[in-house]
């Protein structure tokens, strides 16, 4: 059972929120130029590592906002949770 | 390098021995330098490729790797349900394959894998499950797959413990029911095709994890292993939960996550529950095992884990979902719960086919179900490593289907919503 610290409620258990799965993924800038295997890899490829993951988390019943979280997919331990449109922890976010 | 037969006159001639003299069921072999085929996993599918690469294709020079124990993975977690009740051709045909496999596996392995097609219904709760299970029976029948439609007094008869009254949150409406549908002992599945497998020259390598796929001029040369480096012309990677990891290692990103999905088990009771009962909407399917326990499953974790530990709010979901169907459960007493790390598909279908190098081939995706396809599984993909092109079978489960837009979607088809 996960605590998950809301970056506006505080920690709060896990049957509040709901997981949107892999954050930073990136809208593709200019559609029509894509192929369909770029589609693919936007659409469906996905980031399943042994270890650190950024993710997305939704604070559904409580304040109903979005944020990001790293996690390790194997302890599930929460390196650092930082709001959505910061820059992940370590990079400028350029 | 026949094995002894199992047969009532061998267990005669043991008990007489005491059972001291039962020879080893497969060999514990050193890896050799060099293989035509590895398949990495050492769970049902991978094991069931190995049999049928030796039996169907005459490929006897194969080694199955195993980082763990032979069917420590999803084969020995899962909740051993067995059913070919999927609303999509290619879905139907895929697991009607490998539920015909099932039905002559014991004879054909000379392996009791107990077997036991008990029927396998799955409840409606409201005017739209009614609707929505309608249209999948007639799908299904369309098929050829036997598939059947009951009303509450239906369900009633054939599971007199469930409370079909009104009163429940989510009354029961009625029932589809796949009678050939049922269970089998998921160990006896990975021993048997183990000992088959072995007794065909294939080596079957235990505690022996991969830590790299040698890639060279877009083609596959080996492996490299915590047991030193194994050269293979043709590599089958089927690793369930770890699919992403392996991928990664000959530089494939998969259309895949990792989760965690629980069981658990009460404590033996006397029959009571004949057949298996799946719910989708109140996310919890349960049978009656051979020992008496109830082998209870539920929905997997929301997030990514590789961890094998189940979350308890899912637990909380699971039991109070069961005591509203079985009120005769309420004070029965859990045993052992557990979890396994299962790879899911954005369609809920698996990958059973090439991939963009030459020579590797993969076997993945199979999400919740998978136990219920072992034999088809390993059926197919063997086809597809032997010719180096996918069976009519498991054609439409390519990986390409992600570009191609031509996904399978069976999410309704799961027990309990994903």
């Amino acid at each position: 059972m996960l605590l998950i610290p809301c970056p506006w409620c505080g920690e709060r258990d896990e049957s509040e929120f709901t997981c949107g799965g892999e954050a930073h993924i990136r809208r593709p800038p200019d559609p029509d130029a894509l192929g369909d295997a770029e589609w693919a890899d936007y659409l469906f490829m996905r980031a399943n590592p042994k270890g650190a993951l950024r993710e997305r988390w939704c604070h559904a019943h409580g304040c109903g906002r979005w944020f990001n979280v790293e996690r390790d997919t194997v302890t599930h331990e929460i390196a650092t949770v930082y709001r959505m449109g910061d820059p992940p922890p370590g990079e400028d976010g350029s | 390098m026949t094995p002894a037969r199992y047969s009532i006159f061998s267990l005669a001639r043991n008990a007489l021995g005491y059972h001291r003299n039962w020879p080893r069921a497969w060999r514990s072999p050193e890896p050799r330098p060099s293989y035509d085929v590895a398949i990495v996993g050492g769970g049902g599918h991978g094991l069931a490729t190995a049999y049928y690469l030796a039996r169907e294709h005459g490929i006897h020079n194969v080694a199955v790797l195993e980082k763990g124990w032979l069917g420590g993975g999803n084969t020995g977690r899962n909740t051993t349900i067995i059913r070919s009740n999927y609303l999509w051709d290619e879905s139907a045909h895929l697991y009607e394959k490998s539920l015909k496999l099932y039905e002559g596996l014991s004879r054909e392995l000379n392996f009791n894998i107990m077997l036991s097609q008990r029927g396998v219904l799955n409840l409606a709760h409201n005017r739209h499950d009614l609707k929505e299970l309608s249209r999948r029976v007639r799908a299904i029948r369309l098929n050829g797959i036997d598939s059947e439609i009951l009303d509450p007094e239906g369900v009633k008869a054939e599971v007199p413990i469930l409370n079909t009254s009104p009163s429940p949150r989510y009354p029961i409406l009625g029932a589809s029911l796949q009678r050939r549908g049922g269970i089998a002992r998921h160990d006896a599945v990975a021993w048997g095709f183990a000992r088959a497998a072995d007794a065909r020259g294939v080596d079957i390598v235990q505690n022996c994890e991969v830590t790299g796929i040698d890639v060279a001029g877009g083609r596959v040369t080996g492996l490299e292993t915590t047991r030193g480096r194994i050269a293979a012309k043709k590599i089958g990677l089927v690793a369930a939960g770890h699919s992403s990891v392996l991928a990664a290692m000959a530089g494939l990103r998969l259309p895949i996550e990792s989760h965690t999905l629980q069981a658990m088990v009460s404590e033996p009771i006397k029959p009571v529950l004949h057949s298996v009962v799946m719910s989708n909407a109140v996310h919890v399917y349960v049978s009656q095992s051979d020992k008496g326990e109830l082998v209870i499953g539920a929905g997997m974790d929301g997030y990514n884990s590789y961890s094998q530990r189940g979350s308890f709010r899912i637990v909380e979901a699971q039991i109070g979902a069961l005591v509203e169907l079985f009120p005769i459960f309420s004070r029965l007493r859990m045993l052992r719960q557990w979890g396994g790390i299962v790879d899911v598909c954005p369609d809920a279908s698996p990958i059973v086919g090439k991939t963009p190098v030459e020579g590797l081939y993969i076997n993945c995706g199979w999400g919740t179900g998978g136990f219920k396809a072992t034999p088809g599984s390993g059926w197919a993909f063997a086809h597809t490593i032997a010719q180096d092109r996918p069976h009519a079978l498991n054609a439409p489960f390519a990986l390409e289907r992600f570009a191609s837009g031509r996904l399978i979607d069976e999410h309704g088809a799961a027990a309990v919503a994903h």
